[in-house]
């Protein structure tokens, strides 16, 4: 039975390391030189955090599993990040306004959650936030840019937006695993983050000329380990050497 | 919590000292004009149960330097004849560009990368900063080409004036 901190833990990083998989395939395919190295940081950047997260992870379940473990050698079903992130990486305007989304709800979040009464999540999320800063900025400027570009960028940046819009529900998705753990002063409520989100959004899309979809209904299920049929490629890309060479290290 | 650290702790600890003299000579392997002291990535070196312990902090989560440095630390403490030592690792407090020393400042500007600019928690820290001196040529009239550059910690700028790219150190 798995604890809530532990389930908690592991959201946080899966979400962390999928989408920076996802960023780090863009690497040599960048739509030019610069951008080919801010999406490489940004994906260095989120494994980095999953490293710590998992580590975590694996300490607060106190069954010896190590980070490489956890990333390596688990199937789908018990991957428990949200369906938004291992969306294909689509074009770049897909992959900008994705990493767009999901930083401004995590710079707010991980803000709080250095507040949190785990003191390791603490201190994961005070580094994290700082990098989250930059993504927010980083993205935000090329929602703006493409939104406000040529009649292509823009349409670009609608079509994925309208693609996108559905998976974003599920960062505010609440259960009892961590409706316990904000309880405890733990965990973040998510709702606390929806204003700020809200905002932020609002703000972009203003300046990009986009129009923000209306709520409708929303796709959920990979915090509860239902997946869609795209995780599982990623996987057999992400974890095909420990696969095939069980326990190999260099 | 977040000064530069002041050493070598005065404690008359001939071991210690020596310990610290050691790690304090490691050099960042992506800027290796600055040693980890002057970054502010060394934390601490203390005497516990391990031995001698020592303790450093990654600039970024995902800085790939931080295996080689804890090797290259491990290394060195070796080389002093400490045989007794631990190297570890420390989230918290997060690491600052405020814990530059201003030797180390000094130092990335000569190897040619602009030092950050104001202090972390500063307006310009959040919303980008205006000027940053060029490292070259010393002007003012230099813009950003992209907030992300060669190293995690690293922004892409070129100076209008010389026209020479350049690599800013992010104030976080």
């Amino acid at each position: 039975m798995e604890t809530p901190l532990f389930t908690y833990t592991l959201r946080l990083a899966d979400n962390a390391l999928v989408l920076g998989h996802r960023l780090s395939e863009w690497c040599g395919h960048g739509p030019m030189l610069e951008e080919d190295l801010a999406l490489a940081n940004m994906a260095l950047d989120l494994i980095g955090q999953a490293r710590n997260l998992y580590t975590h992870a694996g300490s607060v379940e106190g069954k010896g599993r190590s980070e490489d473990d956890l990333a390596y050698l688990r199937d789908c079903p018990d991957w428990r990040n949200i369906l938004l992130v291992e969306r294909p990486r689509g074009d770049f305007a897909f992959t900008i306004l994705r990493q767009f989304l999901y930083a401004a709800f995590m710079h707010p979040y991980f803000e709080r959650l250095a507040a949190s009464k785990d003191e390791t999540l603490a201190a994961i999320a005070a580094k994290a936030v700082k990098e989250m800063a930059y993504h927010v900025r980083h993205a935000g400027e090329w929602v703006i840019r493409l939104g406000d570009g040529t009649e292509e960028s823009a349409a670009r940046l609608r079509e994925a937006l309208e693609d996108l819009w559905p998976f974003t529900g599920e960062m505010f998705e609440m259960d009892s695993v961590e409706q316990a753990l904000v309880d405890a002063g733990i965990a973040v409520d998510p709702a606390v983050i929806r204003p700020i989100w809200d905002e932020t959004i609002a703000h972009v899309f203003g300046e990009a000329l986009l129009t923000c979809p209306r709520d409708g209904w929303m796709q959920t299920g990979g915090r509860r380990g239902e997946h869609s049929e795209h995780l599982g490629h990623l996987l057999s890309d992400l974890q095909f050497m420990q696969r095939t060479y069980p326990g190999a290290t260099w | 919590m977040g000064a530069v650290l002041s050493f070598p702790p005065e404690t008359g600890d001939a071991e210690l000292a020596a310990a610290y003299a050691a790690a304090a000579s490691v050099c960042d392997p992506e800027v290796p004009v600055l040693t980890i002291a002057d970054l502010g990535v060394l934390r601490a070196v203390t005497r516990g149960q391990a031995g001698i312990e020592v303790t450093i902090t990654p600039t970024y989560s995902g800085c790939p330097a931080m295996d080689m440095i804890a090797v290259q630390v491990d290394l060195a403490l070796e080389k002093a004849g400490i045989t007794r030592r631990k190297v570890s690792l420390s989230l918290s407090p997060a690491w600052t560009t405020d814990w530059m020393s201003e030797a180390g400042k000094e130092k990335l500007r000569a190897y040619g990368i602009a030092p950050p600019v104001g202090k972390a928690k500063g307006r310009a820290a959040l919303f980008g900063v205006d000027e940053v001196a060029c490292p070259h040529c010393g002007s003012a009239e230099t813009e950003r080409v992209s907030e992300f550059g060669s190293t995690a910690c690293k922004a892409h700028w070129r100076c209008r004036r010389c026209r020479e790219p350049f690599d800013y150190f992010k104030c976080i």
